[in-house]
């Protein structure tokens, strides 16, 4: 179980120096166009991912670079599809809200709050009808709660028992605006009336997002059907990179309060320093290999070639 | 495999008639037969055989498990489709009007379409998504539209129109073995018009016209529907003496282009017909492909005929107005060629 933490431990933590670093080449002028970064929210996708298997699938969003991370994407071609170089992820030709990796199950990043949401059913349906005992974890924002195809995908999930976890990220706000503005009802309602088994955890405890997620995980794999994880957590910094001045839609205090208490890397470091399973000093080598490692990686980003402009007709048709 | 164009069908032995509606439904059978991962998802698709009949029968073929009932969920199940083809499948996703396209624009044309370029070439969208187009039905404005210009539109797309049952059946068995996705549009009044189809296994390639009738004077480019419409409007214009040509593109996209620029120049005289709405659509694209290709030589105005710029009426003599018809395209023609 150690070994467990400390892995989450580190999944976290490099999603977390990825983001900074992305921050960072934004505010360089390194990076072309805006990000949106995951930071504050790392214990969802690193608890689930834990979860998962290398060929389980996940759909991400715009949001997304945690969830890449977390599946297995390796941090240098990240940094290269960001700054859409040939190298990347997907050839330049995706960006920051479209990475794609097949060899880890990455279905893709989708730019359409809500987007992935069927396809995510569609590959769930791929491993049952083929018998391949892969599960899908379907990651989406609570802003996508507003969107009818979600609906349609749980209802068609369940009706169909497919192997999916539909994994809500309550960040709290939908854009610019708290979700209590935008969302009627309790949110665990909507996915329990189609049947699904419904759960809910402290997002940013990543001990507690593994320990529910993994027997939803088996339960699917089992072929008992499609579950919904709603996980409570908060987005650190704005909406995108550019946006910093957030005082119109959410409280300076408010901000401190999550930052200084609720942060997922603190929660989990702590825990493992009380249970003598790390010290400090340990956490503290980790920390300074993977940002070596990270600084590595954004500089061999941005040292990579463009793609040559003809490439623009390539990869139009299969 | 036997490749012709369908005026020299009649003279192959093994040649059956067939209505296009089977045609559609021997190519999925036949696909289904040889590819277990082809599966349809749809809405009254299995023991309805969906809501023109034209897959009946099929799943007491192939099952419940291939041939799926949906729920009343377009955007779901095109969706589902387009994840299950990422994924190792090759899904047809029926969706029963045209119409409701409109309800599956962001999984068509933000997400199938984009996927394999957004991903750089590493996913693939193996879908064929059959819709229906063609008005006349008396089904009043959302049960009657053309909308085959709408994913002409978008790069990554493939839009196959075809007009007779050889076409349909060799172009959705393409479709089928295709690794993009493609939308494949029937028009719901041709469903019961027969035509050869040779029993020996053919495909069709995506993206070659199809000569329909050869002529000197005047190319009609005909899409679907309108291509009997061009050949009726032929044999009236045969009567004044006005050769025309019918030349029927099969696929606004890939689009051949050489076949219709080098029809154009031969007779010198063009209309397009499609029946989507004629403003901003197919036809509006075929007019500028003959326009930059053949202008030198034209010796008249290309002319688009499509369906009239309004909501498509139920009232019969309203709705028959908003088409093209034999007699108007005679008319345009005969002008055209200063009878």
């Amino acid at each position: 179980m150690t070994d467990r933490l400390l892995h989450m431990y580190r999944q976290m933590l490099a999603i977390r120096l990825f983001e900074e670093r992305v921050n960072d080449l934004y505010t360089r002028a390194l990076m072309p166009g805006l990000a949106h970064l995951y930071i504050g929210e790392e214990a969802v996708a690193a608890g689930v991912c834990e979860a998962l298997r290398r060929d389980d699938y996940i759909t991400s969003t715009h949001r997304g670079h945690g969830h890449c991370l977390a599946k297995g994407a390796l941090p240098d071609l990240m940094f290269a599809e960001l700054l859409g170089k040939k190298a990347g992820y997907c050839k330049g030709k995706g960006g920051s809200m479209h990475i794609a990796d097949p060899d880890t199950g990455n279905l893709g990043a989708n730019a359409i709050v809500g987007g992935s949401a069927a396809l995510a059913a569609g590959a769930a349906f791929s491993s049952k009808y083929l018998k391949l005992d892969r599960v899908v974890a379907c990651f989406f924002g609570e802003g996508a709660l507003g969107q009818g195809v979600l609906y349609e995908s749980m209802n068609l999930a369940q009706l169909w028992t497919l192997p999916i976890i539909y994994v809500c990220e309550n960040n709290q706000y939908n854009e610019y605006t708290h979700f209590s503005e935008t969302t009627a009802g309790e949110i665990a309602a909507r996915p329990a009336a189609f049947g699904l088994a419904v759960a809910s955890v402290d997002g940013q405890d990543v001990r507690a997002v593994y320990d529910t997620t993994a027997p939803l995980v088996e339960r699917a794999r089992k072929g008992d059907g499609p579950a919904f994880l709603l996980c409570d957590t908060y987005r650190f910094r704005g909406h995108h990179v550019g946006d910093i001045s957030r005082d119109y839609y959410r409280a300076k205090h408010e901000e401190q309060r999550w930052t200084s208490e609720r942060d997922p890397l603190a929660i989990l470091s702590a825990h493992l320093v009380e249970q003598q399973a790390a010290d400090r000093a340990a956490l503290d080598r980790m920390a300074a290999e993977l940002t070596a490692q990270m600084d590595a990686a954004m500089q061999w980003a941005i040292d990579a070639p463009y793609p040559s402009p003809d490439e623009v007709t390539e990869d139009v048709y299969a | 495999m036997v490749s012709l164009s369908n005026h020299e069908l009649t003279a192959v032995a093994g040649v059956r008639e067939l209505t296009f509606g089977e045609a559609v439904k021997e190519a999925i059978a036949e696909e289904m037969r040889r590819d277990d991962r082809v599966v349809l998802f749809g809405e009254d698709v299995a023991e309805a055989g969906t809501a023109f009949k034209v897959l009946a029968g099929l799943v007491q073929e192939f099952g419940p498990q291939r041939i799926i009932d949906t729920p009343i969920s377009e955007a779901g199940f095109t969706g589902l489709g387009v994840g299950a083809a990422m994924t190792g499948m090759r899904p047809i996703v029926d969706i029963m009007f045209g119409d409701f396209l409109t309800l599956v624009m962001d999984q068509l044309a933000n997400q199938a379409a984009k996927i394999h370029y957004m991903s750089g070439g590493k996913w693939k969208v193996p879908l064929v998504v059959r819709a229906t187009l063609g008005a006349t039905r008396r089904s009043a404005a959302q049960h009657s539209q053309s909308l085959h210009a709408w994913p002409s539109h978008i790069p990554g797309l493939k839009v196959v129109v075809p007009s007779t049952p050889y076409d349909a059946k060799g172009l959705m068995k393409t479709a089928i073995r295709d690794d993009n996705p493609v939308v494949l549009f029937e028009d719901k009044m041709q469903y019961k018009l027969k035509g050869p189809v040779p029993s020996e296994e053919y495909t069709i390639p995506l993206g070659v016209a199809d000569v329909k009738r050869e002529g000197r004077d005047i190319t009609l480019v005909a899409t679907s529907s309108m291509v009997q419409v061009a050949l009726g409007a032929a044999t009236l214009l045969e009567e004044i003496g006005v050769s025309a040509e019918v030349v029927d593109p099969r696929t606004t996209w890939p689009l051949d282009e050489q076949t219709i620029v080098e029809s154009v120049k031969k007779t010198s005289r063009a209309i397009v017909m499609d029946e989507g709405y004629g403003r901003y659509g197919v036809a509006a694209e075929l007019a500028a492909v003959i326009a930059q290709g053949a202008f030198y030589n034209l010796d008249a105005p290309v002319t688009r005929m499509g369906a009239m710029h309004v909501p498509i009426p139920f009232s019969p003599p309203l709705e028959d107005a908003t088409l093209p018809t034999e007699r108007a395209v005679f008319e345009t023609a005969r002008k055209l060629c200063g009878r």
